[in-house]
């Protein structure tokens, strides 16, 4: 549905060029929810303006539904992006508007009858649930309300794309959660293809199928979400991945850590467990099968679409064989393991 | 005080308010789109033309740099042609029109350059026409804004009008100069001048009403 070929974006000349994004390739199915996620800064916005060309790239193609938008002509242009709602972080609604007018501003510019335009815009209220705001105006609206106005808006032209430019960042976290909901509702009902682009991982767990990573302009990753979340392979996405799950190790221990083994050490590791070693009761085994004691010092289960991801910061306690023994054990059975350090037992 | 002198003041009263009336009108009818030009044909905006838009630029820079009493004089070639005379209230409606122009297109701009770059994007987004944009997005939203400039515009032409009495323009202000000033009658000078404070603080009360009847904000 969306192909976005070699896409790069320089913006000025000479010493000051930048390099906004860098051979860009992404492919969004029809019907899939493809999340881009970055650090501010990282290209995010340029991606997602380059699709519907509010951006244009320097180099390279991006193809929406079958047609090439780079090699469109002005008007051809605008009908396409009748095709490709979007939707924003400050919503950009009309505040000279009322809400149902917001709504038909897109059918208004096609050059829709009144009548049609009143059909359109009644069940596209009904959908996001603002059947009683109609004739309010914007700013007697929370900004959850602000943002499902601008997603019935961004439907109005009956799209087959839809493009959400950071759209939960402005919200607490519960009307976050009701977007989402609302987005994927979407997706399903209407076989909507959504590109998002967004710095929360929440918003990538909850409603995304697939992600990407981007990281001074190139995307670095590409996966699924479940794969993305159980064992990303480049160090931004751990470091996302953590942030998210906050799983660090108590201050008091830290600060006891040393990197090196000691005679009377043990190690505290941190365990991510994935698929079947989930279920499987392995803490026991381990401290049957190699005779270590497990002290758990933080755990936490997380369900990721169709998989349940764990993780646990736990100190292994026993000689310094039976430990080694132990994380091979512990690898053998597909768990992720992360020596974390050592501490000096006091007793 | 003598009834001609009543009809004076009225008179003059009504030329006063035909002179804002008629500049106020055309500057509004050619303000308006000059302001919105300079303001679409910047560099990355909707029709960016930067060339044009130094051009347009500069000329309104002209116009406002002018002062009104040496615009009023060195245009009275061009008066004379339009109007057929360079005194009387006609006469004077027309440097009033020219000064307020420029004055117009600038407070337009201004007012547009208040609007979130994010509701251009978001017609853009939706496939909306240049043209699209500014009727359906960049007027109606600055709407306020261009009512609080042409208030100003307004306010500003009453005063300018009573400089054209100056000249034989007709209106208040020369009412005010020959018969006030150079008769010495005080009365008529105050009379003059309450009428012009009151005509203005009707214009402003009626402009604050307008942006407040036009703020969804």
């Amino acid at each position: 549905m969306i192909y976005l070929e070699n896409i790069s974006k320089t913006y000025g000349v000479g010493a000051n060029t930048v390099h906004a994004l860098q051979n860009v390739n992404l492919h969004i199915p029809q019907g899939k929810i493809h999340g881009v996620i970055g650090l501010s800064g990282a290209g995010k916005s340029t991606l997602i303006r380059c699709v519907n060309l509010l951006e244009r790239p320097s180099a390279g193609k991006v193809s929406v539904d079958g047609q090439d938008m780079t090699a469109l002509s002005p008007q051809a242009l605008n009908k396409a992006r009748h095709r490709i709602g979007m939707i924003f972080q400050h919503f950009n609604l009309l505040t000279s508007r009322t809400v149902f007018d917001n709504i038909a501003l897109p059918l208004e510019l096609m050059g829709e009858t009144r009548s049609t335009i009143r059909q359109r815009v009644g069940p596209l209220l009904e959908l996001v649930g603002l059947v009683d705001k109609a004739n309010q105006y914007p700013a007697q609206l929370s900004g959850g309300q602000k943002q499902r106005v601008a997603i019935a808006r961004a439907l109005a032209s009956k799209p087959n794309v839809l493009l959400c430019d950071e759209a939960t960042s402005a919200l607490d976290p519960q009307t976050t959660g009701s977007i989402l909901e609302l987005l994927r509702d979407i997706n399903k009902k209407l076989g909507l293809t959504i590109l998002l682009i967004t710095h929360e991982m929440e918003v990538v767990k909850s409603i995304c199928h697939r992600v990407s990573l981007i990281s001074d302009g190139e995307l670095v990753e590409d996966a699924e979400v479940g794969d993305f979340f159980t064992a990303p392979r480049t160090q931004l996405g751990r470091e996302f991945l953590n942030d998210f799950l906050q799983l660090e190790p108590p201050k008091e221990l830290i600060e006891r850590l040393s990197p090196d083994a000691g005679t009377h050490t043990h190690p505290v590791v941190r365990l991510t467990f994935s698929g079947d070693a989930v279920s499987t009761p392995l803490i026991s085994r381990l401290a049957r099968e190699c005779e270590v004691d497990v002290s758990i010092l933080q755990a936490k289960v997380e369900s990721i679409q169709d998989r349940t991801l764990g993780l646990m910061i736990a100190e292994l306690l026993g000689t310094p064989q039976q430990t080694r023994d132990a994380m091979a054990y512990l690898e053998s059975h597909q768990l992720q393991i992360e020596v974390l350090g050592h501490v000096q037992r006091n007793a | 005080m003598s009834s001609a002198m009543l009809d004076l003041i009225l008179q003059a009263t009504l030329d006063t308010l035909y002179m804002v009336a008629i500049s106020g009108m055309i500057s509004t009818l050619l303000g308006v789109p000059l302001g919105v030009m300079l303001y679409v044909t910047r560099p990355r905006q909707i029709l960016a033309m930067p060339v044009l838009n130094q051009v347009l630029s500069i000329v309104t820079n002209i116009g406002r740099s002018i002062p009104f009493i040496i615009l009023m004089v060195a245009i009275i070639p061009f008066t004379r042609m339009l109007v057929g005379t360079s005194i009387g209230i006609n006469a004077a409606s027309v440097p009033l029109t020219i000064a307020a122009i420029p004055f117009v297109a600038r407070l337009v701009e201004g007012a547009l350059n208040e609007l979130s770059p994010g509701l251009v994007e978001a017609a853009q987004s939706m496939g909306a026409t240049p043209w699209q944009i500014v009727r359906k997005v960049l007027l109606p939203e600055a709407r306020g804004g261009i009512i609080t400039g042409l208030t100003i515009t307004v306010v500003t032409l009453v005063s300018y009008s009573a400089m054209a009495g100056a000249v034989g323009g007709g209106g208040l202000g020369d009412l005010g100069i020959r018969y006030g000033y150079n008769r010495f009658n005080p009365t008529i000078m105050v009379i003059t001048v309450v009428i012009l404070v009151v005509m203005v603080q009707g214009f402003q009360s009626l402009g604050d009403y307008l942006v407040r009847k036009s703020d969804r904000k």
